[in-house]
């Protein structure tokens, strides 16, 4: 049987297989999604984002307590940072998830972000499509740590949690013109540390210079290690869902991110090319050897490098 | 790739190709056993040979180390024990990946083995076992030259 059917009749190995050939970028993981896409469409896509050590990945521990409670199947993908000099990593995100791990409606892959940026790793839409086909009703995307320009999550998920913790006011006030423009639900974690108040109240300010928009996000405190606000939490995150299936614009986000998927390829398709000339035996490459003080003009073999790599 | 120390002037980092094959590894601690400084040494020697370390940490059982084997698709288990329970525990998680249908996903371990249980262990499928003061060379060049694809 093949891996793509072994997937849809609930074979967990099947799916652990083709998430690595997706991993590691094999032809043969396009096929997979290409059979499986009539499968996709139907998952709740969430994706949890924030600063290092916010508290992500204790969270989606929290929301998969109570998302099990309720009785649906769940897909996490947590990503991590690879080392950008050796390539390897220490993916820690599932040891705070040890408690789901026997639970069958609990799905849990750790992903190297194997030098993609942007806060995800390079396979993480084929592993959702993947998740997806496999029928998870659910399925939460942790990014790695990140800063003020990790914004990729928006263009893969519905609903964008981002996690701040108490003190980061400085940060909220110089952030908010890139990530927190992502942001359908604020999570203050680490409430139980004090000073979640002013930080809510920083953000409620940061929100209101601007126009009041259709869907204004809600700012929720969770203190995941004692297990606080997780309900309401995913309370927040389905009507964000109903919102958006109920004329708020799921259509229109299912469109751009098609088109971003479209983009990714293009550009990691383009990227490979390039790269293999500019190491291969090709003009580009010896006129670059043959002129190693870098000195000739990047304008023009560019250029060059997408003539042919059409 | 395959050394385990970086070197000491940081080379500059290199872009990644796009097609990549990179050797996958659970490691854990199993039982109730707090001895966790060998498996931590052990898992970052790992990713400084660039290997993808997946840490499930302490208390783990033999049905949650395989799996969290299986979903994420590791090309080997690396058992870390230093309580004694290697016995009960190490053939359990063998029996458990047999019967999922898993028992390619190779298993090592490290920690206080006494010989004569290792070779036990190793006839019953263990690859290799590490008692204290193995070099971390010597578990990096295990790993790249038995598990990779
Ligand atoms: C440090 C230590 C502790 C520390 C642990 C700190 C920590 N967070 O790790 C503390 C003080 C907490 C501790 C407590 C106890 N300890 Co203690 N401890 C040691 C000691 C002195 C060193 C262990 C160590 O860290 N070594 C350094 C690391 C780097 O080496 P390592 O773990 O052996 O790892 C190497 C290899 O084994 C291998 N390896 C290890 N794991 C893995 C995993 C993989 C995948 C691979 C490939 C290789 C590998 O590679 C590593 C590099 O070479 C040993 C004695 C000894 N010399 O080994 C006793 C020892 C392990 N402890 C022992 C005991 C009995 C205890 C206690 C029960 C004592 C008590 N009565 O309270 C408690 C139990 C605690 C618990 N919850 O489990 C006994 C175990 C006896 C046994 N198994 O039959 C030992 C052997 C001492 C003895 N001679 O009696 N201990
Ligand atoms: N006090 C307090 N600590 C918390 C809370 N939630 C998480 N932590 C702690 O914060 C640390 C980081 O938690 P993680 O869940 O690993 O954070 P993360 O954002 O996933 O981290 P990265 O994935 O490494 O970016 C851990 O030590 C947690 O125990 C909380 O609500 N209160
Ligand atoms: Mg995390």
């Amino acid at each position: 049987m093949s891996l793509a059917a072994s997937l849809l009749q609930g074979d967990v190995r099947a799916l652990a297989k083709a998430i690595s050939l997706a991993e590691d970028r094999d032809p043969e993981a396009t096929q997979i999604v290409t059979e499986l896409q009539p499968q996709t469409g139907r998952a709740h896509l969430v994706g949890i984002t924030g600063a290092p050590g916010s508290g992500k990945s204790s969270l989606v521990d929290l929301l998969l307590q109570v998302i099990r409670q309720r009785g649906k199947t769940v897909g996490v993908v947590a990503v991590d940072p690879s080392s950008p000099f050796t390539g390897g990593a220490v993916l820690g995100d599932r040891i705070r998830m040890q408690r789901h791990t026997l639970d069958k409606g609990v799905f849990i892959r750790s992903m190297g972000a194997r030098g993609h940026l942007g806060g995800l790793a390079a396979a993480t839409r084929e592993v959702i499509h993947l998740l997806d086909a496999y029928g998870r009703d659910v399925i939460i995307v942790e990014t790695v740590g990140v800063g003020q320009s990790e914004l990729e999550i928006g263009t893969v998920c519905d609903t964008t949690v981002l996690v701040l913790v108490p003190e980061s006011g400085d940060a909220v006030q110089s952030i908010k013109a890139g990530i927190m423009e992502i942001a359908d639900i604020f999570v203050i974690n680490k409430a139980d540390l004090g000073g979640a108040e002013k930080t809510r109240r920083l953000i409620q300010d940061a929100m209101a210079l601007g126009p009041a928009p259709a869907w204004a996000p809600p700012i929720l405190l969770t203190a995941a290690i004692k297990d606080q606000g997780g309900v309401e939490l995913w309370q927040a995150i389905e009507r964000h869902w109903e919102y958006l299936s109920q004329g708020g614009g799921l259509q229109d986000r299912r469109l751009q991110r098609l088109k971003q998927e479209v983009l990714a390829l293009v550009a990691e398709q383009a990227r490979d090319d390039a790269r293999q000339q500019l190491e291969g035996d090709t003009p580009v490459a010896r006129r670059l050897r043959q002129n190693p003080n870098g000195t000739l003009n990047p304008y023009a073999l560019a250029a060059e490098l997408m003539g042919r790599a059409r | 790739m395959s050394t385990a120390s970086r070197p000491s002037s940081k080379p500059a980092p290199r872009t990644e190709p796009a097609s990549q094959k990179k050797i996958r590894v659970l490691t854990l601690k199993l039982g109730l056993d707090g001895h966790d400084r060998g498996v931590k040494v052990v898992s970052r020697a790992l990713r400084d040979a660039g290997v993808e370390v997946i840490y499930a940490g302490l208390r783990q059982t033999p049905e949650m180390a395989v799996e969290a084997a299986i979903q994420e698709d590791v090309d080997g288990i690396g058992v870390s024990i230093l309580s004694g329970a290697h016995m009960t525990l190490i053939p359990r998680v063998l029996e458990l990946l047999k019967e999922r249908g898993a028992g390619d996903i190779v298993v090592f371990a490290g920690g206080i083995i006494p010989d004569d249980e290792a070779a036990e262990l190793k006839t019953l499928g263990v690859a290799e076992i590490f008692g204290p003061g193995t070099s971390l060379a010597t578990i990096v060049d295990f790993v790249n030259s038995r598990l990779r694809k």
